[in-house]
């Protein structure tokens, strides 16, 4: 598949690369120290932040795994939004920022040493630090792929373009820029891929004649006619759905796990909601970017579920095929960019796409060297230094980030295997995390070897429980069963979902029965602020009712709830 | 921070919009047989046109706030 650009196109491309870099200059003046720069001065607004929240997770494996999804699996693919999101983003928002962002921790690992202990905190800035760097080159390596497939453009030109420009505005705006170029990129989201989405689905014939036109690709892989367009109707055994999972492994393993693991927990998203400008502010962040979320698979699903409606031409179906013939859903969004936009409209498409992946990259890169700095740097290696030596590492770090990450791209490039590896342990990493923080939040007994030894034995749990399952047809090794095929599931997804569970379980008993063994290393004092019990409610007393936390949260929470119930 | 992100926002949506409106209106109009006979640049960047406006009209009041 080529598409070729003509002049407008290129000039939509370069006004956004001139925008960003842009708003990058416009703020250097305001950097004056090291809190401006990884923190932006704890300054902005909820909107800002909240649009932010979203757009720095909207990183490729987002817009194209997203699509690929939907039509692999049709609108069972929400569930990452309506299970595996909105409640998450409601409870860090509504339970979760007092702490985080009341705590003055300037980061997630930072909170986990003023709760636990300096070893919790070492463990998780170190291996948090690592995968950002992993992340932010798997971003460039997969636009760079992408570019060269569509455009023909040269990988080397595109990764040290969006290395180039990612690099420049975030060293001279910081995390204020990248959270505003975010809110832009979130924007051209929007502009870029709703027209898409109208063509392709009045070219279907509308929403009706999409169901129908699903039913066949539903019953010729051996399902009941409306799994690809109900989301909930299939979910009773793991055999009747595409995703091979039921509604068990659903809601523990990918809603309350995996989901309350990343939302929750992860820095590169709870970053956003700190640098707001007030408590109020910062947990309103992720109930407004829940807002857009829940409608996020309008966007992101629904072009995957078109695509695979589409009529097949000579027995073909209109996406390209993968070398072992089976089609590429990776292209879902790309075919219909190069189906429907004409010149003009495809450069904003293809910038929106552009943009999605330098959000990821961005995210990462500032999530990285606030870590590193903070966490890191001036915890082990250089305590007790002036702000101006920190300011100056938070740059280092910067660059130091960035050619990481390009260095990753290229291993990735090279070496498939590694990075399905190094993806494989991370997930062992994360999946037991939200226990420590659940235990550590709420249950003021939990003590720093509790959290620590908790944690480790949550990972090796996963890598355990991986080593003993295996999803169904697949080859024992990197996919499991490393240890012997004890437990088969229809899907690696399932298979995924499964290994979380028993990662978080493990951490949550260890945890406990660990820290009733050791003596707190705590007093009730120092945790003030820190866990539940011993924190003063925030009031939300003459605030008007759409700026209480709880009130939107509710209102996020019964609109989702419909959505679920609307597509069952 | 005196950054008040409506006139990014504002000025590159109408930028584009202003770009598609006339790209739709004075370019090659063969093109839109893909997009099932519809001239998206015009409609679309009209809406552009109309939220880079909105975006910049509500900057320019707004900076008048304390």
């Amino acid at each position: 598949m080529h598409i070729s650009l003509s002049a407008v196109d290129y000039a939509v491309i370069v006004i956004y690369f001139a925008f960003v870099i842009g708003v990058g200059w416009s703020l250097k003046r305001s950097m004056k120290g090291s809190a401006d720069f990884l923190m932006s001065g704890r300054s902005l607004p909820a909107w800002i932040t909240g649009l932010a929240f979203i757009s720095a997770n909207l990183g490729a494996q987002e817009v194209i795994g997203m699509a690929a999804s939907g039509a692999k699996y049709g609108i069972m693919t929400s569930h990452f939004y309506w299970i595996g999101a909105i409640p998450a983003m409601v409870f860090l928002g509504l339970f979760m920022l007092p702490f985080y962002y009341g705590s003055k921790a300037r980061s997630v690992p930072e909170y986990l040493k003023l709760r636990f202990d300096e070893k919790t905190r070492g463990f998780n800035a170190a291996t948090f630090a690592i995968m950002t760097v992993f992340s932010s080159g798997i971003s460039m390596h997969a636009l760079a792929s992408l570019l060269r497939l569509l455009l023909g453009w040269d990988y080397n030109a595109c990764i040290a373009i969006a290395a180039a420009i990612v690099l420049v505005y975030i060293f001279l705006g910081g995390l204020s820029s990248a959270i505003y170029n975010e809110v832009l990129q979130f924007c051209l989201i929007v502009a870029g891929f709703a027209p898409l989405v109208f063509l392709g689905l009045k070219d279907v014939g509308g929403w009706s004649a999409l169901q129908e036109k699903l039913i066949p690709v539903a019953t010729s892989q051996g399902y009941a006619a409306g799994t690809w367009t109900q989301s909930w109707s299939h979910l009773g055994t793991a055999n009747a759905n595409p995703m091979g999972v039921e509604w068990f492994g659903l809601v523990m393993g990918l809603g309350f796990v995996l989901s309350f693991g990343y939302w929750c927990t992860d820095f590169l998203v709870v970053q956003r909601a700190l640098a707001a400008k007030s408590l109020s502010a910062a947990r309103r962040t992720p109930l407004i970017a829940a807002i857009p979320k829940m409608f996020f698979p309008l966007l992101v699903i629904l072009p995957g579920m078109i695509v695979i409606a589409l009529p097949h031409v000579g027995g073909h179906s209109v996406l390209p095929l993968t070398a072992d013939g089976t089609p590429d859903y990776n292209m879902s969004i790309p075919t219909l960019l190069a189906r429907y936009l004409p010149s003009g409209l495809l450069g904003v498409g293809l910038t929106a796409l552009i943009a999605s992946f330098m959000s990821g990259m961005a995210g990462n890169v500032t999530a990285f060297n606030t870590v590193w700095t903070y966490d890191l740097y001036q915890s082990y290696m250089a305590p007790g230094r002036s702000d101006r030596h920190y300011f100056w590492m938070g740059h280092v770090a910067t660059v130091a980030g960035v050619l990481l990450g390009i260095a990753t791209a290229y291993l990735a490039s090279a070496f498939n295997n590694i990075m399905d590896l190094l993806q494989l342990v991370f997930g062992f990493v994360n999946a037991p995390l939200f226990a420590t923080f659940l235990l550590g939040m709420f249950w003021k007994r939990a003590t720093g070897h509790g959290a620590f030894f908790g944690l480790l034995g949550g990972t090796l749990a996963a890598a355990v429980f991986h080593g003993l399952s295996l999803a169904a047809g697949a080859t024992p090794g990197l996919k499991g069963a490393w240890i012997a095929p004890d437990f088969v599931f229809r899907s690696e997804m399932a298979q995924s979902f499964y290994v979380a569970i028993v990662a978080w379980s493990t951490c949550f008993i260890l945890t406990v029965l660990i820290s009733l063994a050791t003596r707190r290393n705590k007093t009730d004092a120092e945790l003030h602020g820190l866990v539940y019990s011993l924190t003063p409610r925030p009031s939300e007393e003459g605030e008007p009712w759409y700026r209480r936390p709880v009130v939107v949260g509710s209102i996020v929470l019964a609109v989702t709830l419909l959505l679920n119930f609307l597509f069952r | 921070m005196n950054f008040d992100l409506r006139l990014p926002i504002g000025a590159l949506f109408t930028l584009y919009g202003a770009l598609l409106v006339s790209y739709g209106a004075f370019g090659d109009k063969a093109q839109y047989a893909r997009s099932l006979g519809l001239n998206v640049n015009l409609i679309w960047g009209l809406v552009l046109l109309a939220f880079g406006l909105t975006m910049l009209i509500a900057r320019a009041r707004g900076s008048k706030r304390p």
